[in-house]
């Protein structure tokens, strides 16, 4: 499943529950989820924890539009609104963490 | 229709302070009326949705919560409700207005994943 | 792929609109149907036709109209919400339709995918 988070995880518990609940698949934040895979913020541990689980991606126009393009911590794969698509068509059933 | 798919829909809001759970049930029973197979699942804030004993008098918004206690008349009997989520609001299922299943966060983990269709509001 | 789209924030307010409608272009891009554009929530303010934003802004409204034209997507606004924002037939952008709830579940058993964009 992929599950799609859009707040930052410094002002919501969105992302964590979305991580506490999913059984795994695919995270892909965007809008301002995209804070929580940059690197150096506060909540980087717990989201390198669930790295375990899930495959971690983040919108990176969003990245860009925050000035973030070049923070992107490790292990989190960066893809456009076409690569957005792809993993919507890749999973079999999607969420949005709203 | 006569495709049926599996659809749950995601409370994770408090009622009042915002229209999405009002809103959402206006989905829900539609949906069901369309005979589809229909789940509900409260985590987060989404749990205080079904407190008993709302009064909405003096905020002047209809009190909408009655309408959970109508949803067995439209067939729709799965009502999840996350343990966690309730512990954490000190709440327990004899707060709630409404008969429904409280899981573990893993167990509604899964049946997210079994779906076919999920709305969140 | 047949793809559904749901957005439930009002424009320019929250990204929602404009991430729901940067997806409809990449899906449409890579070849995927984009079947239905379901507007729910303040998302109907989506719909109208009275939207002014400054010159150098995004037309948000036109932008989904002229996107809805041009590769045959179905712009639905919910009815009841509508109402309740004060969007109807007469301020209704072109290329968008009111209609009622039963159309997301439609969208919901017709496509393969349904994707959420809100708050």
């Amino acid at each position: 499943m992929l599950h799609i988070v859009n707040k930052s995880p410094l002002s919501s518990s969105t992302l964590e529950s979305c991580m506490n609940t999913a059984v795994g698949g695919d995270i892909l934040l965007i809008e301002d989820a995209v804070y929580a895979a940059t690197a150096g913020n506060a909540f980087e541990s717990k989201l390198r924890a669930a790295m375990g689980r899930f495959k971690v991606y983040a919108l990176q126009p969003d990245l860009e539009a925050r000035g973030m393009g070049d923070k992107l911590m490790d292990g989190v794969t960066a893809v456009d609104h076409g690569g957005f698509v792809d993993l919507a068509a890749s999973n079999k059933n999607c969420q949005s963490w709203l | 229709m006569s495709d049926v798919k599996k659809f749950m829909f995601v409370n994770r809001k408090a009622p009042y302070g915002t229209i999405y759970a009002l809103e959402s049930l206006e989905v829900v029973l539609i949906t069901a009326a369309f005979d589809q197979d229909v789940s509900l699942a409260f985590l987060d804030d989404g749990v205080y949705q079904l407190k008993k004993g709302q009064q909405t008098k003096g905020i002047e918004i209809k009190n909408f919560s009655p309408t959970y206690r109508a949803l067995e008349d439209y067939d729709i009997n799965k009502l999840y409700v996350e343990k966690e989520a309730l512990e954490a609001r000190g709440l327990s299922a004899e707060d709630l207005i409404v008969d429904v299943s409280v899981v573990s966060r893993a167990e509604m983990g899964k049946l997210m994943d079994e779906q076919d269709v999920v709305l969140s509001f | 792929m047949k793809f559904g789209i749901v957005v439930n924030e009002g424009p320019y307010q929250h990204q929602a609109s404009d991430s729901a409608y940067l997806f409809a272009k990449a899906a449409l891009a890579k070849g995927h149907e984009v079947w239905r554009v379901f507007f729910y929530h303040d998302g109907v303010n989506n719909a109208s036709k009275l939207t002014e934003p400054p010159q150098d802004d995004r037309h948000i409204v036109n932008r989904w109209a002229k996107l809805a034209e041009e590769h045959k997507i179905d712009l639905v606004v919910c009815v009841a919400a509508a109402l309740r924002r004060g969007i109807k037939e007469e301020n209704l952008a072109q290329g968008f339709r009111i209609s009622g709830l039963g159309q997301l579940v439609e969208a919901g058993t017709k496509c393969d995918r349904l994707v959420t964009f809100g708050d």
